[in-house]
């Protein structure tokens, strides 16, 4: 059993979030026998690392710093193996215009969409083609920051009136900025777990009432949202839900686990929103739901995490 | 390498491996009402990061406890350690140390309000004396008017005990009062009657504004008439830095028992001592008395005798001038920053005691997501207003604390506001708002 570092907490506007995956996550690894050493993030990360010098580190942070490729950067010039994605996948997955393209580029379906930057509004007049994004998105249109966890920053637009608030809430989370088709539909997530070998946990379905879509209320109070695993759909579309997740897991060079985020319309099809390089672990999470309609406890997904830790980007 | 498209069988572990659900669902179902009521808020989330390193924080309400004395700090230790050391150690009264109840009636007695010692229970903080108002005369889905914006600590006990709450607006004489009585109309005409009033006459948190003589006479005529409950929250009426000081609403009451008074060594002494006080009528104060009991039996007998200490050999008025000369520096750096560095469609409180200002910015801003970009790319915090409502209101107003910084962070803090205030105006105007 080793020593191992569990890196949550820091300064990214998901550090609540990341604090209680992080809580999860060192219960699991005390109780699979480690030693656990918890280090909420900051300016001193690498003298502490250098100091307690453990066998691996566990990384339980999400968004800016943790998810973008940053501390991952750190624990491969500190040469400490770490769990779930190298720097280079945590940087495609994170930025959602950049694993966009990346879907769209292995034929995977995911919604149109513009994106702009801050310095586009400011310095060259994008807000002058609004009119021309919504017409050839159509409404209504989900507005994003680029960067960001937790549905944080995220509006549906129903109306053009809408957009500008919309990218006013967005800019404030992140200075880029993507307009996305809104699909309506059914939430569905996939995680994936694997180096080399991958494979992935049965489909979840969020199921959220009262709400335009599956927003941070939702996502981190406990009984706001239901939770079915696997969920109620046909075979044939989890089978193609499953494959999807696989194609883009292998497509951004994802490794140890992620999570895939799609929704499936009313017509049966199904578009990938986007790839988590560090899958939420908090009590009202997907993965350890899909986990448990695997037959497999939270520990034991844990642990197979910690297995996989590794350098490289 | 895995390509099928079928999920792969999951694979098993050893059966020794610990079977934990993870996913919390075995206390959901255990969890009281009253800790469901509580949900997940971004809002909540973000204000956690206000202390973190190199955030300059304007968010909290931290009076300056550097200034308090070393040797008299030194002096009261070792004092009671010489001759107090079983008691301090030991437990008290639930309703406090007779000996502070006795300094508590001089403390009121500064602030114009008369009381006798069999008037005052001593609490853990004001908070404790907040919670005990509410747990001893709310039940779930009950009235509570309460000024909007309201105190921000006092929103999760207005929660957690289920209080309907009816917002009372403000101008810069403090509480609207003909708006309360139109609401008290508004309710009996629904036959409803609220439980209480709960309003924070002087320097209101967030509010900033103190409610004028004439107000405050009058809403102590609206109670005797209306036989409406008064809880009067007076936590900040020593830290005044120029005017008059006015009549409480206990004092102007008379004994005629629809007040319950609340206040703490917090701000005049420190709040870590976590020493409060409630005066009320005996039928309440003896209900409150049982609710303390089952709360904590009493409060640290050490911290209070730590404030009853240092009452009797020091001149807690002399320190008082003291903090209140460190505030009202920084609050006068705070106005003249926020002069400099707000647009000009802002608006705020200019208040002359307390430790907060009241801002509100053009409609566009949603200070919940500004706090976002204030905290992420200018690193500055601050209160978001939707805090200090339970309705959703004040979305594009913010509460800032001047107490807890010096004057040099408060202008630096200010600027970082600015600018990320000015990002947000210049956006709007990009995007063609007016």
């Amino acid at each position: 059993m080793g020593r191992i570092a569990v890196l949550k907490g820091g300064r990214s506007l998901e550090r609540e979030v990341s604090l209680r995956s992080g809580a999860n996550v060192e219960a699991a690894l005390r109780r699979l026998g480690h030693e656990v050493i918890a280090i909420d993030v900051d300016q001193h990360l690498v003298r502490t690392l250098r100091a307690d010098r453990p066998d691996a580190a566990f990384v339980a942070l999400h968004g800016r710093g943790g998810e973008d490729g940053t501390v991952q950067e750190l624990l491969e010039i500190l040469q400490i193996p770490y769990t779930g994605s190298g720097v280079l996948a945590c940087q495609r997955s994170m930025d959602k215009v950049v694993a966009k393209g990346h879907f769209a580029a292995a034929d995977i379906p995911t919604p149109p969409s513009v994106a702009f930057s801050e310095e586009a509004f400011r310095d060259l007049g994008a807000a002058d083609t609004l009119d021309d994004i919504r017409a050839r998105l159509g409404l209504p249109l989900v507005v994003k920051p680029a960067k960001q966890g937790s549905a944080l920053g995220i509006t549906v637009a129903d109306e053009p009136g809408e957009v500008p608030a919309a990218l006013m809430t967005a800019l404030s989370y992140d200075n880029r900025v993507l307009m996305e088709r809104f699909v309506p539909g059914r939430d569905l997530a996939i995680a994936v777990i694997g180096n080399r070998d991958i494979r992935a946990l049965p489909v979840v379905e969020a199921v959220t009432h009262d709400r335009a879509f599956y927003d941070f209320e939702a996502r981190y109070t406990p009984g706001l949202t239901e939770l079915v695993a696997p969920a109620d759909i046909p075979a044939e579309t989890a089978a193609e839900a499953t494959r999807l997740a696989l194609v883009c897991y292998r497509e951004l060079g994802c490794r140890g686990f992620g999570r895939v985020d799609m929704m499936l319309d009313a017509d049966g099809a199904l578009w990938v929103l986007e790839i988590n390089a560090i899958p939420g672990m908090t009590d009202t999470s997907l993965l350890p739901k899909a986990a448990e309609a695997a037959g497999l406890s939270f520990d034991d997904v844990i642990a197979e995490v910690l297995e996989l830790a590794a350098l490289g980007a | 390498m895995t390509t099928t498209a079928e999920p792969q069988p999951a694979r098993t572990r050893p059966a020794e491996s610990a079977r934990v659900p993870s996913d919390g669902a075995r206390y959901d179902e255990r969890f009281a009402s009253r800790a469901s009521s509580i949900v997940s808020s971004a809002m909540r989330d973000l204000m956690s990061l206000s202390e973190r390193p190199r955030i300059i924080s304007l968010a909290g309400g931290f009076p300056d406890t550097e200034s308090f004395p070393s040797e008299a700090f030194d002096e009261i230790w070792a004092r009671i350690g010489r001759e107090h050391k079983a008691s301090a150690l030991q437990y008290g009264p639930t309703e406090g140390l007779k000996g502070l109840r006795e300094r508590i009636v001089e403390v009121m007695a500064v602030d114009g309000a008369a009381a006798r010692v069999d008037d005052v229970m001593v609490t853990s903080g004001g908070q404790q004396a907040i919670e005990l108002s509410i747990s001893t005369f709310v039940d779930p889905g009950d009235v509570v008017l309460a000024e909007g914006p309201t105190y921000p600590g006092a929103v999760p006990v207005f929660t957690k005990y289920q209080a309907q709450v009816v917002h009372i607006p403000m101008d810069n004489d403090g509480l609207r009062v003909d708006m309360l009585e139109e609401r008290l109309d508004d309710l009996a005409s629904q036959g409803i009657r609220p439980k209480l009033l709960y309003t924070i006459p002087n320097f209101q948190n967030p509010g900033g504004v103190t409610m004028s003589r004439e107000r405050r006479e009058r809403v102590v005529q609206i109670a005797h008439e209306r036989e409406l409950l008064i809880v009067e929250d007076n936590p900040y009426g020593q830290i005044r830095f120029e005017g008059d000081p006015l009549p409480t609403l206990w004092e102007l009451d008379s004994g005629a028992g629809w007040v319950v008074y609340l206040s703490t060594f917090s701000k005049i002494l420190a709040p870590g001592l976590r020493v409060g006080w409630v005066a009320a009528p005996a039928p309440v104060l003896r209900k409150m008395n049982m609710g303390k009991q089952a709360g904590d039996l009493c409060s640290s007998t050490i911290s209070q005798r730590f404030v009853l200490e240092y009452l009797r050999t020091y001149d807690w008025r002399e320190q008082v001038a003291r903090l209140n000369d460190i505030y009202r520096g920084r609050r006068d750096a705070m106005l003249r920053a926020l002069e400099e560095e707000l647009p000009a469609e802002a608006t705020w409180s200019r208040p002359q005691g307390g430790l907060f200002v009241w801002a509100t910015l053009p409609e566009f801003i949603d200070t919940s997501e500004l706090l976002a970009l204030a905290t992420d790319k200018y690193e500055v915090a601050f209160v978001p207003g939707r805090a200090a409502f339970l309705d959703g209101r004040g979305r594009n107003s913010l509460r800032l604390n001047f107490s807890g910084v010096n004057e040099a962070m408060i202008s630096e803090g200010i600027e970082r506001l600015g600018n990320a205030v000015n990002d947000k105006v210049e956006l709007n105007r990009i995007f063609g708002g007016s």
